[in-house]
């Protein structure tokens, strides 16, 4: 406490200077961001019968549920009494959007998330119960709940049961990030958060964050496997970020010009935060690199004709300065949040630790973990076990 | 629906699971919770336990009458002994043991007497390093009963 | 000294001269198995504070008493002092000061235009936004009109810190939880009023119980122009300010 004092620009109340939501809070948001956008990108398969994704849709779940079992662990870090955390599931405040976290977690990874993953592997589950060796074939053997049945009419109805629990899970995943956004959004004594356009804008941007992570997904894993890329596919996906990012960079440009006109008590406070603590991370990152350059070179992509070399070189670059877009926006929404005085009379700076319990380090490991999982994922269920066709494919040298 | 079987079977492990967290959940959940509101409701209890530091002034009469008749008379009517004088409970609850230590005028009535530009314009106050040479304020204001 | 008033104190049989409040707290002290809740009717108050802006001083003696009695721990502040200087009609942004709190008082400013304190503190709102925000029931509203941490239960994710628009909240450091003002519940359930209250030496800090008809807040509120807090929140802050200025952020 002493020694951030310095750091203080004008009037802050006495117990506001420090942070009270660290980095760990922007990387919540961030990861189930991907999750719900992930899951959106395998539903425009399964439900809106966009078929030039299909070779995405099992990837795009394994992503999700990757990033989803990583989602309460900076939570569970950023807490001041982790050991409590059950009492969520205990004793939820209806009041309270943050309540709803358990529950909606719950739903969404058990009944919709593993649900849907289970049925649509299934047939491969029972084949590989009986084909696998090694200590691995008893986890597909408890996989199977017991049932070898794989006739054609069951697996009828496990892909209509997976169709319902698809369309049940569009809303489930707008309600799980949406909610988030909420969180934020309802806070009135902050002027920065609230908005009722904050759980739109996070959706949005989610929608936008999981669509670029499964596109850099899918042509990193056919790069490793020495397979050619499906470009319809990669195309397809392309174009539906392009066409969610023009939404949200709207939602957002809106938000802000709105700001700007109103000018209500708040907005000398915030506009002088935005030009001096926040300018790199909002003006230069988030809106420069992360969201104008990537549409630049996306809307390229859809205007002019050009070669498929030329559009993989876009679509990853667009692809990661969008992902970094969009931890920026998070980083603004909840860092930023808390660089002002609710006085509107001071600034504070936020410190980040590299080795402390809610500092970079574990936040670095967190980021990581879920690409560690999806591997283990991807080699438990490959994505592309039913292809027939394996064109170049090495047989050794599948990973 | 024997096709579908294996739904059954996770439809059923769900319901186990369901089961099992109400079960839990009953358990847990401390009692008490709930009955004035969303909370425990020991947590009222709770925060009523705290020792107490400040006797407050009702107790001090109870020895020190003289003192407050004194107080009583004059200017420092409204303050309370222990703004002066410190926390006093644990005097008071042992009987007149620890003794506490007189505090020192010159130090202690600056904090409320020494001019400040923003304290009430009415307030009597003074620069003490020149009122009087910075002397001692006991020597012309008796705490207790100032003019 | 009176003498044999001394040693009566000693016996039991003082309960039958003293005054309640000072009855239950010394029994309390000395070990006695005092009952918490003897006497103590929920349903009987609902509490809430009037501050005199025009009483105040800067002394913090409240900040200093509260952080005694309260174990408040260092760099954290359950009430605080803040020092205005509002330079003439830009009252949008005035100078503030809060060093320590105020807890050693203010340096003098030489002020040239309008300077003055304003104490602060948890104002127990009765729509409260930290109670409606708390994910488990950790904090909530008392039937005796006080805002409370249930700190066996805090989970410590400082959603109600950022939901209070005062900025009273803060976690202790120790224990991990939310902790702020409770009007000091464990002596004014006891008759006796909060630390602040008692050693504030002009009375610009006083407690006030809203349903006792003969509480002098009755005609605090009907006699004087009185604020509160960031009125536009519609909170229901139960702390009420004479004097309070436009530029009081």
């Amino acid at each position: 406490m002493e020694p951030l004092v310095h750091a203080v620009e004008g009037f802050m109340y006495p117990n506001e200077v420090e942070l009270q939501w660290s980095v760990l809070i922007v990387l919540y948001p961030f990861i189930t961001g991907l999750v719900a956008g992930a899951f959106i990108l395998a539903s425009l398969e399964r439900v809106f019968r966009v078929e030039a994704v299909k070779p995405t849709y099992r990837l795009a779940l394994l992503t999700a549920l990757a990033f989803l079992l990583v989602a309460p662990l900076p939570l569970q870090l950023h807490l001041g009494r982790p050991e409590r955390s059950f009492e969520m599931f205990l004793t939820p405040h209806r009041s309270s959007a943050m309540a709803m976290f358990g529950f909606v977690y719950m739903w969404y990874l058990m009944v919709v998330l593993v649900s849907e993953i289970w049925l649509d592997y299934r047939r491969d589950i029972v084949q590989l119960s009986q084909t696998a060796r090694g200590p691995v074939r008893w986890v597909y053997k408890a996989l199977t709940l017991g049932s070898s049945n794989v006739s054609a009419r069951s697996l009828h109805i496990d892909d209509k049961v997976g169709y319902y629990l698809t369309i049940i899970g569009i809303p489930s995943a707008f309600l799980l990030h949406g909610y988030v956004g909420f969180i934020f959004g309802s806070v009135k004594a902050n002027p920065w958060w609230s908005t009722p356009l904050m759980p739109i804008v996070f959706l949005f941007s989610a929608m936008v964050s999981g669509i670029a992570l499964v596109l850099l997904l899918y042509m990193l894993a056919n790069w490793l496997r020495n397979q050619a890329l499906d470009m319809r596919c990669v195309d397809t996906m392309a174009r539906y970020l392009f066409y969610t990012f023009v939404i949200d960079f709207s939602l957002e440009m809106l938000d802000l010009i709105h700001r700007i006109y109103e000018a209500d008590e708040s907005f000398h406070s915030l506009d002088f935060m935005v030009h001096t603590r926040l300018y790199v991370s909002q003006v230069v990152l988030q809106i420069g690199l992360g969201t104008v350059v990537p549409l630049t070179l996306l809307a390229s992509t859809q205007v002019a004709r050009l070669a498929e070399r030329t559009r993989k070189a876009l679509y990853v670059t667009s692809g990661l300065l969008t992902l970094m877009g969009i931890f920026a926006m998070r980083w603004n929404v909840v860092i930023g949040g808390q660089l002002f005085s609710k006085s509107f009379l001071g600034y504070t700076t936020y410190k980040l630790d590299f080795a402390s319990r809610e500092g970079l380090l574990p936040s670095l490991v967190l980021m990581i973990l879920p690409f560690g999982i999806l591997w283990v994922l991807v080699k438990l269920f490959p994505p592309w076990m039913s292809e027939q066709k394996a064109v170049g494919e090495r047989h050794g040298g599948d990973h | 629906m024997k096709e579908a079987g294996h739904i059954l079977r996770l439809a059923a492990l769900f319901a186990i699971g369901c089961a099992v967290f109400l079960v839990a959940r009953h358990q847990i959940v401390p009692s008490g919770f709930g009955k004035y509101g969303h909370y425990r409701e020991g947590a009222l209890a709770d925060n009523r336990a705290h020792p107490i530091k400040y006797a407050g002034r009702e107790t001090c009469a109870m020895c020190h009458d003289e003192a407050i008749t004194a107080l009583g008379k004059g200017k420092h009517a409204g303050v309370g002994c222990e703004a002066c004088h410190g926390p006093q409970s644990a005097h008071a609850v042992g009987g007149g043991q620890p003794k506490p230590q007189l505090p020192v005028a010159l130090q202690l009535c600056v904090v409320c007497h020494e001019a400040n530009s923003s304290k009430p314009k009415g307030f009597p106050q003074v620069a003490s390093k020149q009122h009087y040479e910075g002397g001692d304020c006991k020597a012309c204001h008796p705490p207790h009963q100032p003019k | 000294m009176d003498i044999t008033r001394r040693d009566f104190l000693g016996t039991t049989k003082k309960l039958l001269l003293l005054t309640p409040a000072a009855a239950a707290f010394l029994a309390e002290l000395s070990g006695e198995e005092a009952k918490l809740d003897s006497g103590y009717r929920l349903a009987d108050h609902y509490w809430a504070m009037s501050i005199d802006i025009d009483k105040c001083i800067g002394c913090g003696n409240c900040v200093g008493a509260c952080a005694n009695e309260n174990g408040v721990p260092a760099g954290f502040y359950r009430t605080w002092v803040e020092q205005y200087d509002v330079n003439g009609w830009n009252d949008e942004r005035p100078d503030v000061d809060s060093p320590e709190g105020g807890m050693h008082g203010f340096p003098d400013r030489k002020a040239a235009g309008k300077s003055f304190f304003v104490p602060k503190l948890c104002n127990h709102c009765e729509h409260s936004p930290c109670v409606q925000v708390c994910p488990v029931g950790a904090t909530f509203e008392s039937p005796d009109g006080l805002v409370l941490v249930d700190k066996d239960y805090c989970l410590g994710c400082r959603y109600c810190v950022q939901a209070c628009p005062y900025g009273c909240r803060f976690i202790d450091p120790q224990s991990q939880v939310v902790d702020k003002c409770t009007f000091c519940y464990h002596r004014i359930s006891q008759g006796l009023t909060t630390a602040c209250c008692e050693t504030c030496p002009t009375g610009a800090r006083t407690l006030a119980d809203l349903k006792n008809p003969d509480d002098p807040i009755h005609e605090f509120l009907r006699e004087n122009s009185v604020q509160v807090l960031k009125p536009h929140m519609a909170t229901g802050s139960k702390v009420y300010y004479k004097s309070l200025d436009r530029s009081v952020r």
